[in-house]
């Protein structure tokens, strides 16, 4: 089940249930934060309490942890969420280039969601495709070579309606 | 009769349409009535002819590539199921020079089995270093790995025996073995290319690992943004546990070892062993003081044997076939084969399996055929975001471990990243303390505020705000940050940008008298103010 849209009061279920499965886990907290963040697709803010309480640890820590990673975030992103690499073997092959078409045709910055609350665009260091620069994931699914003008044939596929690839 | 088909299911092939080729050939087929099975292998590494489709004939196995979806009618036209002519027929995939020239001991099954298939990989070899571990005992499993001469694939190169006597000596119990997949460089793709394409041989490396020190508990931290190999190697996991290689009596030896894949969460300070110790534990990753060493008090304050991917996964071949056979390989004390990755502004990138001591140019050259837009080389980064600059220069350089420490750099995982003459240097040495800023987990402060200093200090010089004063900060900046980190992020992010000043000084706007300061093995000489008589004159 995906509550993404769902209220506050099932979140928090939702969190103290998956606490409540992983609690026992050595460093569970990494786990219940990953499952957290899969299920609702962010950490909303009652996680915190909610964590730290059944996991015994304080809010503090929780937070601590939650703003380290850059896969933790504490806010609802886009229904999507394209990441664009940035690192040295990408640029070597025109990610700069890439990044800035990105951002103008979907409108956004590195960090922001659509208005529409479609996309998320994120930057990533490394993708492991190194061989295939520039390189973008869309969710789970890997582009490789990716310049302009695939970019859009991509986008025109992952928002055309009926299934996904 | 039926056919058997070969597409790969590594990232990098699936990132160049393999899942719609796959498609293509099960749909085609269906239609014409044939009997295809398709096996979903790794990639061979060579990206140049990915997505690569092979079929088994009484011949060997054909490879055609690269395949587009598209394509796939027009083959069956030419009859490739039988090996037919066809413009993308690239003959016997195991004769083609690329792959043919290289020596695959890590990777020799990578591309060639079934990755999830036990059946598979026991045919090709799999699960013989165990079968040899458990017949000679953990004291001489140890040996074998120490006299193999292995040093650690992750960056590091410390010798891994050691590592192995260290944590089997240590008293404490339980142990741990963790696995470090946090394969974060930039250009490398070796640990990602065999938890997809031979998952197998990392669980094999790390059970033999496990007997050899007495640790019942395994852990791969697995960096998130690797979905696929994580696929690939939870199959393998359970596969194993079902088949007795993994759980409360392995191989029938009355030993337990459990593994289990943890999943970072993107950020690039987890590949530091203690880093990955915190978050595996559910902290920040944030930098341990060493001592104590984990070998001693690791995970949970307890001895833990912590390797790379590709270290865990070339020992099944070594305690396998013993000690000398791998030693054999290599230059100096730089023993063995090592998975060199080609990346970045490569015409043929990929997995360069070779004995250590290669030259960068053999790499660059001969396997990467310059640069994929057809312009000059014009610098290679050599061992990740943390490894120096090369010019073309300096192409004869062996690749090994002290060779490259010669030139101030690192072999650290095996990347190698070219660039045309179009890169701009300065923007890269930038990018260098950008990358150290946001990364950073900020213990250390040469670390933490260094590297945004650095990127200031880098824009003032190049904007010509003050050069001459900010160069010398720099250079100061640089050799506090070598010396003053508590771990490599720091200590090691000036390499690329005094490599970058060294042979690039024009994309600063400097002169090479400017730069001086920058040794061959790019020590920093601190003595007196930086030589800037060029800057000054302006």
């Amino acid at each position: 089940m995906n509550s993404r849209n769902g209220d506050g009061a099932n979140d928090v279920r939702v969190i103290d249930e998956i606490a409540a499965g992983l609690a026992d886990r050595p460093g569970a907290l990494m786990l219940v934060l990953h499952a957290v963040n899969d299920r609702l697709g962010y950490i909303p803010p009652e996680a915190v309490p909610a964590i730290a309480s059944a996991l015994n640890l304080s809010r503090a820590e929780v937070h601590g942890v939650v703003s380290f990673y850059h896969d933790f975030h504490t806010e609802r992103r886009g229904r999507k969420i394209i990441r664009v690499c940035r690192a040295e073997s990408c640029q070597a092959m025109g990610a700069v280039a890439l990044a800035k078409h990105i951002q103008a045709r979907l409108g956004i910055d590195f960090g922001q969601t659509s208005a529409n609350g479609d996309f998320t665009l994120e930057p990533v260091y490394c993708l492991g495709n190194c061989a295939c620069s520039p390189a973008i994931i869309v969710g789970d699914d890997l582009y490789g070579r990716v310049n302009p003008d695939r970019f859009d044939e991509i986008f025109s596929e992952i928002t055309s309606p009926g299934p996904t690839r | 009769m039926t056919a058997v088909v070969y597409v790969p299911r590594d990232s990098s092939a699936v990132s160049l349409g393999a899942d719609a080729v796959a498609e293509a050939i099960r749909n085609e087929a269906a239609s014409r009535g044939r009997d295809v099975k398709i096996v979903r292998n790794g990639s061979r590494g060579m990206f140049s002819l990915e997505p690569m489709v092979e079929v088994a004939t009484s011949g060997g196995r054909i490879a055609y590539g690269p395949v587009a979806a598209r394509e796939v009618a027009t083959l069956f036209d030419s009859n490739f199921l039988d090996g037919g002519p066809h413009r993308l027929r690239l003959g016997v995939a195991d004769e083609i020079p690329w792959l043919k020239s290289q020596t695959r001991l890590t990777f020799a099954r990578a591309g060639v089995t079934d990755p999830v298939s036990l059946d598979d990989f026991i045919a090709h070899g799999g699960y013989r270093g165990l079968g040899r571990a458990v017949e000679i005992g953990a004291d001489a499993v140890i040996a074998e790995v120490k006299n193999s001469g292995l040093r650690g694939r992750g960056g590091a190169g410390f010798p891994t025996g050691i590592k192995w006597k260290t944590a089997a000596d240590a008293p404490a119990m339980p142990k741990y073995v963790v696995c470090n997949a946090d394969e974060g460089d930039s250009g490398t793709f070796s640990d990602r290319m065999i938890m997809e394409g031979d998952p197998f041989v990392l669980i094999e490396g790390m059970t033999i690992g496990a007997l050899a020190v007495g640790a019942t508990q395994g852990y791969i931290y697995l960096r998130s943004e690797y979905p696929h190999a994580r696929r690939a190697l939870s199959e393998a996991i359970a596969t194993a546990y079902s088949n007795g290689y993994l759980g409360a009596n392995v191989l029938g030896t009355g030993k337990r070892f459990e593994l289990e894949i943890r999943l970072g969460a993107g950020a690039y300070i987890c590949g530091e062993e203690t880093a990955m110790l915190e978050s595996l534990e559910g902290r920040r990753g944030m930098v341990r003081f060493k001592p104590p060493i984990p070998a001693l008090e690791g995970l949970f304050g307890k001895p833990t044997l912590i390797n790379n991917v590709m270290s865990f996964a070339t020992v099944p071949i070594i305690v396998e076939r013993g000690a000398e056979f791998f030693r054999d390989y290599g230059a100096g004390n730089s023993r063995g084969t090592i998975p060199f990755q080609l990346a970045g502004n490569s015409k043929r990138p990929g997995l360069i399996e070779t004995a250590m001591g290669v030259t960068l140019r053999k790499i660059v050259e001969d396997y990467g055929d310059g640069t994929a837009s057809g312009k000059p080389i014009r610098a290679i980064q050599v061992g990740g975001p943390l490894g120096a600059y090369f010019t073309d220069a300096m192409l004869d350089t062996p690749l090994d471990f002290e060779s490259v420490a010669a030139r101030g750099g690192i072999l650290g995982h095996g990347g190698i990243v070219v660039f045309d003459d179009t890169v701009d240097m300065a923007r890269m040495a930038r990018y260098a303390m950008e990358f150290c800023a946001i990364e950073s987990c900020g213990k250390c402060t040469p670390c933490r505020i260094g590297s945004t200093r650095g990127t200031e200090v880098l824009d003032d010089i190049v904007n010509r705000r003050r050069p001459r004063e900010n160069l010398e900060v720099l250079r100061d900046l640089c050799d506090t940050m070598k010396f003053g980190s508590l771990c490599a992020l720091g200590g090691l992010t000036p390499p690329p940008v005094l490599s970058a000043l060294k042979y690039f000084p024009q994309d600063f706007g400097l002169t090479p008298q400017d730069v001086a300061f920058i040794g061959d093995d790019l020590t920093i000489s601190t003595s007196g103010a930086v030589s800037t008589h060029a800057i000054a004159g302006r």
